[in-house]
């Protein structure tokens, strides 16, 4: 039987047993049959989703339900699953009672399925007409053993109808013997009714004689139906449906319809419940006389209440209230913080007292084991989603008691907070959100990509005692200036806070705090936030403390402006310079393919042996190279930690498909005009479709050393020689928002955090892979190419891949055209005005391939070359100055 | 690397895209517009099943003497239409079939519409299958891979669907016959071309609806099913479906094809042929080769084979794991190389080097029956059947029977 769905499944005589997944039936699962009814046909897709990643090799979609317009359930969902290559890729059983939904199915699907079922129950005559249309659709068939006076409950009649069905379909109708698929009736067992203690070894000789009488005929059966009885007492259940395989598969059962993610080893299940189960499968009758299945009704009772117990210290559970609230916050255990906190709300007069009592010393310990350096980021966001459960428990209180009394405690202050118009970047200014709100700050977070203007008038309307901005490219600096430049406009006096990974104090001092009357400050990492805010807003501190800071930047933009530059040489100079190559004697390799591919959901498990976790431990301020700092005296056990809930989330993004990973990737020629890299669509290089203006090392470089500029790398026009450049982009981040916005439900900061530090690693992993396989497949030029993922991320292979925005190639601008040339926005990636890349989890950038490319740092550039590369490009020199501000 | 392979069929967000990159096939794709934004005619499509059944003077079923034929040697298939046809240059008013045309009034624009010629410049059609015949050609392909009426709504032209069709198998026929009464020892056969329409099945054109479709398998069926009848009644000898490059969509031809079979009482034999649109090995609805001949194998086709999309070159893999699966023979006419909008034909191969891959595909076992697509000419198909002359033709592998 040759199935098939994107890929195929092909079941011969000698196959191993074939499991068809169940949970796509709306009369098998409640769960699903709730989603299809209240029309949540993307929930429904993630069942099947499920299905299929947990091991299922066909999955059995069923809609016969009474109030459901079945058959345009069945092309509903079964055109929705073709779209998920994930789930399409295994062929369908298209399972129903009624002929005209099992034909509305067999309209949907390219593949080969199987119909699930026709029978003799109206007579010979229409099933020979089903089987036909069968046939004529391309599908394999199950055939119920059931008849004209019913479905067969007795070997006899198990094997009379089949042989029957058998040769009418094979002599009168030509139904080839290997896509006929029988299935002999699973009954339910141990019902306590006499008659019914055989059905199973019913069943099982009944395969038997099928596979040993009936050609090429498969045997199949819904396996669940068999523990009918014990609904509700999962492990026997599981017991019974395992050992009853195990004895079905041995007389010839090809396929069964299970739930695939609930399978034992026969081995595995413990000998007493093993014996018992046994016994009433195979009805064997025992010498003591007892009956096996109250024997095993009996033992299943005691059975049930044992479960496989992860061994735990809960000693803690025993002390006062205060006492676990402190506990549970220092550790970051949710498990009893609701019933907890209802316990102190009902101990304490008000529920503000439980907020400002137990729950603020808990974090007061939090904070002070945090500002000791005794507890690290990682461990300070978790217990800050304890926090934010047990407040979201007693707000509803709360407010009840404002709306009573008009007054309900008052916060430090309050904080308004974006990432700037133009930037996407936000784990960063997330994490200064969690760690200010857990000392007592308002904060109110304007989210990403927020212009000026809403964040000045949220500051105005919600009466902000202080605005952060964050940001994370180049061009948000500038942006960060407008903002202040624009408090100052306006007369706002609260301070701005400036934070994210491109910002420092020095761009603070010297391009931002000068626009703005106000205190500007320079907010490193989440660990001081608490403390510049406090200082601000302390009646007693601020005075000096802005004095302080204020002096302090007077100082660094003396020391700026006294500061001699680098001494720059004119560009024609540098040019004279370059880096040379001898291409008379190159040749450059020629990829395998010219032009644009794709790659869509590209494997996470594949992609995620590849992380380098080094960044990872940045994100959550963790200092220390990567892996020594899991045994580092200070931070291990917090990165060991961190690294082991990152791995375990990972795990989840992995298996529950959380995230997709696409990209694509183009091969072009290419040749160097001067300092530009010009992409052709052709290799005899008359169609232009990317021109990348790169930039010149400018600096006066010592005897020897060459003036980089990423042209270098590739051969120029009048060498003659034919060159080639790869252009890419990946992403990691399709479908975040789903998952963060469920953390966010749940107060869970921390797994949002951490979902998105994981989308970053998975991105970069992906671009990795992408690399390798473009140097080892599709550009081919080190195809035996062998480094294990340490040799990797350590870049001991051929060729680089400079990204826009880095500091070989500065300028973000060129992302434009690479997006538009990769056909990006059809991939889910789209870029913001000021170039960031969306979803945030995105690689993109160039793939090189001379031996002696390498990285470097543009640094700084003189006005020649801004004057030069307003005219190569076409963009005004004002312009280039915000974009490049860090390199002038 | 289960995923690891690039997919058309995935993600709603490309569904628009992937549509706009199903090509049109063997023609110059600029001739068109978006055929998105065409409204297909669905009164016209749902009047097709109510035409009158003609009680068919088909072609005697010329199975048992086409297995003959391809045990002892590897058949010759022709080569492009398209690109045959772009060398004639011709103008609007051509296509209209001059002043005098029954199409002259036409509301719709006609240049472009190649399936069309076999009605308004059969001349010009019938010099290609003499080409094709005298260079070597064992079987000729009828000019109407795009003659179904859901393409044809394109140009207004849905209610002449079937007589394209018709007109084209009688030409096809006509030639066929006069090759072969020139050299009785060569007999010489007509294959009846069904092309995958423009439209897709199992995609959805909606970029925020994955669910959506554009085309239903019934309305497949009906606008096949036309399509077939014509085919048959002009004297097909075999039924090509062909470019499969949604199997959904083949499968409803091959529904048609059996319908028709099993409405006049008698069949004829039937090839596939896939479309393997690019490295990632997978139809542009994302099936695997094999996944593609098992969802097609229910019909027992005297061949299965691929075409189009890849050179000969890039197809080898593809062919390799046809002819290791399939329990049939193997037809394989690829395009000739890439795309290459420099050279004379649009694609980059000549026809000695065309003829040097398909040789190597002989020699390795993997064929039985060879041919060009887009880009190949009279000459490359005088190449490659002299290539192939003396090699012997793949033998049928056994495997479990697909019917008792």
């Amino acid at each position: 039987m040759r199935l098939a769905g994107l890929e195929p499944l092909t079941i011969d005589d000698d196959a191993l047993f074939v499991n068809v997944g169940e949970r796509t039936n709306v009369t098998g699962s409640r769960r699903f049959a709730k989603l299809i009814l209240a029309g949540d046909f993307a929930g429904a897709v993630e069942v099947a989703r499920q299905q299929v990643a947990s091991g299922a090799q066909i999955i059995d979609v069923n809609m016969d339900e009474a109030m459901l317009d079945s058959k345009a359930a069945m092309t509903r969902f079964l055109n929705l699953i073709a779209s998920e290559p994930d789930i399409a890729r295994v062929p369908v059983m298209i399972d129903s009672s009624k002929w005209e939904v099992i034909e509305a199915g067999l309209k949907c699907v390219q593949g080969k399925p199987v119909v699930n079922s026709i029978s003799l129950k109206e007579g010979e005559a229409e099933f020979v007409r089903q089987a036909r249309l069968v046939r004529r659709y391309g599908a394999a068939v199950i055939v119920m053993a059931f008849d004209e006076r019913g479905q067969a409950d007795t070997y006899e009649r198990k094997v009379g109808i089949c042989q029957r069905c058998y040769d009418i379909l094979t002599r009168q109708v030509g139904f080839p013997p290997e896509d006929i698929v029988f299935d002999p009736n699973v009954f339910a067992i141990a019902t306590g009714i006499e008659e019914h203690d055989n059905y199973a070894v019913d069943f099982i000789n009944a395969t038997r004689w099928i596979r040993a009488h009936l050609p090429h005929a498969k045997v199949s059966g819904g396996i669940s139906n068999v523990s009918f009885s014990f609904r509700g007492n999962e492990p026997v259940r599981e017991a019974i449906h395992t050992v009853f395989l195990y004895h079905a598969i041995r007389a010839g059962l090809t396929m069964g319809i299970v739930n695939a993610g609930q399978l034992g080893v026969y081995d595995e299940i413990p000998p007493e419940l093993r014996e018992r189960v046994e016994d009433v499968v195979l009805n064997r009758k025992r010498a003591d006389g007892q009956s096996p299945t109250e024997r095993l009704v009996s033992f299943a009772e005691t059975y049930k209440a044992k479960g496989k117990e992860v061994v735990e210290d809960l000693g803690w559970r025993e002390g006062s209230v205060e006492a676990r609230l402190a506990h549970a916050l220092v550790k970051g255990i949710t498990t009893w913080i609701v019933e907890d906190t209802e316990e102190a709300r009902r101990k304490f007069a008000r529920p503000i007292q439980v907020i400002e009592g137990p729950l603020m010393a808990g974090m007061n310990v939090v904070g002070d084991l945090f500002g000791a350096g005794r507890m690290f980021l990682p461990q300070v966001v978790k217990s800050a989603r304890v926090m934010k459960q047990a407040v979201g428990h007693l707000v509803p209180y709360i407010e009840e008691e404002k709306a009573r009394s008009g007054d309900a405690g008052k916060p430090k202050g309050r904080i308004v907070m974006a990432t700037v118009k133009g930037d996407v970047h936000d784990i960063g200014k997330n994490i200064v959100g969690v760690v200010l709100q857990c000392n007592n700050f308002d904060v109110v977070d304007l989210g990403v990509m927020v212009p000026a203007q809403k964040i000045l008038d949220a500051a105005r309307e919600r009466n902000a005692d202080i605005v952060g901005l964050s940001g994370l490219i180049t061009p948000s600096l500038e942006e960060m200036a407008h903002v202040a430049r624009e408090m100052q406009r306006l007369g706002m006096t609260q301070p701005l806070l400036i934070g994210g990974a491109t910002t420092s104090r020095v761009h603070t001092a010297v391009k931002i705090a000068p626009h703005y009357a106000g205190v500007t400050v320079y907010v490193p990492d989440a660990s001081r936030a608490v403390g510049v805010a406090s200082n601000l807003l302390s009646d007693e501190l601020a005075a000096g403390y802005v004095a302080e800071v204020a002096a302090d930047y007077e100082k660094i933009r003396a020391q700026h402006a006294g500061k001699k530059g680098p001494v720059l040489i004119p560009l024609e100079a540098a040019r004279a310079n370059a880096f040379a190559t001898d291409w008379a004697h190159a040749v450059p390799p020629v990829p395998t393919f010219i032009g644009r591919r794709e790659f869509r959901n590209v494997d996470l498990q594949e992609l995620a042996a590849l992380i380098d976790w080094g960044p990872f431990f940045q994100t959550w301020e963790l200092s220390g190279p990567y892996p020594a700092i899991l045994d580092d005296a200070v931070v291990g056990e917090a990165a060991r930690s961190v690294l082991a809930e990152g791995r375990a989330m990972l795990k989840r993004i992995v298996d529950g498909r959380w995230l997709t990973a696409s990209g694509a990737v183009a091969l072009l020629p290419a040749q160097a005009v001067g300092d530009d890299i010009v992409c052709y669509a052709d290799t005899a290089r008359t169609q232009e479709v990317l021109c990348w203006h790169n930039l010149r090392q400018q600096s006066e470089r010592p005897q020897g050393k060459p003036n980089y500029c990423l042209a270098d790398f590739v051969a120029p026009r009048d060498s003659g020689v034919v060159d080639y450049v790869g252009v890419f982009a990946v992403t990691a981040g399709l479908g975040i928002e789903k998952k963060l916005a469920e953390f966010e439900a749940g107060h869970d900061d921390y797994g949002a955090i951490m979902l998105k530090a994981l989308a970053d690693r998975l991105a970069e992993a992906f671009a990795e892979w992408l690399h390798r396989k473009v140097r080892r497949e599709l550009w081919g030029y080190a195809a035996d190419e062998t480094l294990d993922p340490v040799a990797l991320i350590r870049e001991e292979y051929r060729g680089i891949r400079p990204a826009p925005g880095y500091p070989a190639c500065p300028d973000h601008a060129v992302k434009a055209p690479l997006f538009d040339l990769l056909r990006a926005r059809d991939l889910g990636m789209t870029l913001t005005e000021n170039f960031a890349m969306l979803p945030a989890a995105a690689v993109s950038g160039f793939f090189l391939a001379h031996p002696e490319a390498s990285y470097f740092a543009v640094g700084k550039i003189g006005d020649d070359q801004l004057a030069d590369l307003a005219a190569r490009s076409g963009r005004p020199v004002a312009a280039l100055r915000r974009d490049l501000a860090p390199n002038l | 690397m289960r995923h690891g392979v690039p997919r058309r069929l995935d993600r709603r967000r490309d569904r628009g895209q992937q549509y706009a990159r199903v090509r049109r096939h063997d023609r110059d794709e600029n001739e068109h517009g978006d055929a998105r934004a065409r409204v297909l005619l669905k009164s016209k499509i749902a009047a097709t099943p109510g035409r009158p059944l003609h009680p068919a003077p088909m072609q005697p079923d010329r199975t048992a003497e086409l297995v003959a034929l391809l045990s002892r040697r590897i058949l010759v298939l022709d080569g492009a239409m398209g690109t045959m046809i772009q060398r004639h240059k011709l103008g609007e008013e051509d296509f209209r079939g001059g002043p005098a045309g029954c199409l002259h009034d036409h509301a719709h624009d006609l240049k472009g519409d190649n399936d069309l010629l076999v009605l308004t410049q059969p001349d010009v059609v019938r010099e290609i299958h003499d080409r094709y015949l005298e260079a070597g050609a064992d079987i000729i392909e009828t000019n109407t891979f795009g003659a179904t009426s859901i393409a044809q709504a394109d140009y207004q032209l849905q209610d002449r669907a079937h007589a394209m069709n018709l007109a084209a198998a009688r030409l096809a026929r006509e030639c066929a016959d006069r090759w072969t009464a020139m050299t009785p020892g060569k007999p010489r056969f007509v294959a009846g071309a069904l092309g995958p329409t423009n439209r897709t099945a199992s995609i959805s054109p909606d970029v925020n609806d994955p669910g959506a479709r554009n085309v239903s398998f019934d309305e497949l069926v009906a606008t096949y099913t036309g399509a077939i009848e014509g085919l048959a009644e002009g004297g097909a000898d075999i039924l090509l479906v062909e470019t499969v490059f949604d199997t959904l969509n083949a499968k409803a031809a091959l529904f048609a094809i059996e319908s028709h079979f099993d409405r006049v009482g008698r069949r004829l034999p039937v090839i596939v042929s896939g479309t393997i649109t690019d490295a990632s090995g997978r139809t542009l609805s994302g099936q695997t080769t094999e996944a593609f001949w098992n969802s097609v194998r229910h019909v027992r086709p005297l061949a299965v084979g691929l075409n189009c999309a890849l050179g000969a070159a890039l197809m080898r893999p593809y062919i390799e794991e046809l002819a290791r699966v399939a329990d049939t023979f193997v037809s394989c006419y690829p395009n000739a190389g890439l795309p290459n909008p420099m050279a004379e034909t649009g694609y980059d191969e000549t026809p000695e080097q065309t003829a040097r891959l398909i040789e190597d595909f002989a020699r390795n076992g993997f064929v039985n029956i060879v041919g060009g697509c887009c880009g190949t000419t009279p000459a490359h198909i005088r190449a490659i059947a002299e290539a192939v002359a003396k090699i012997a033709p793949r033998a049928l592998p056994a495997t479990e029977p697909a019917a008792a």
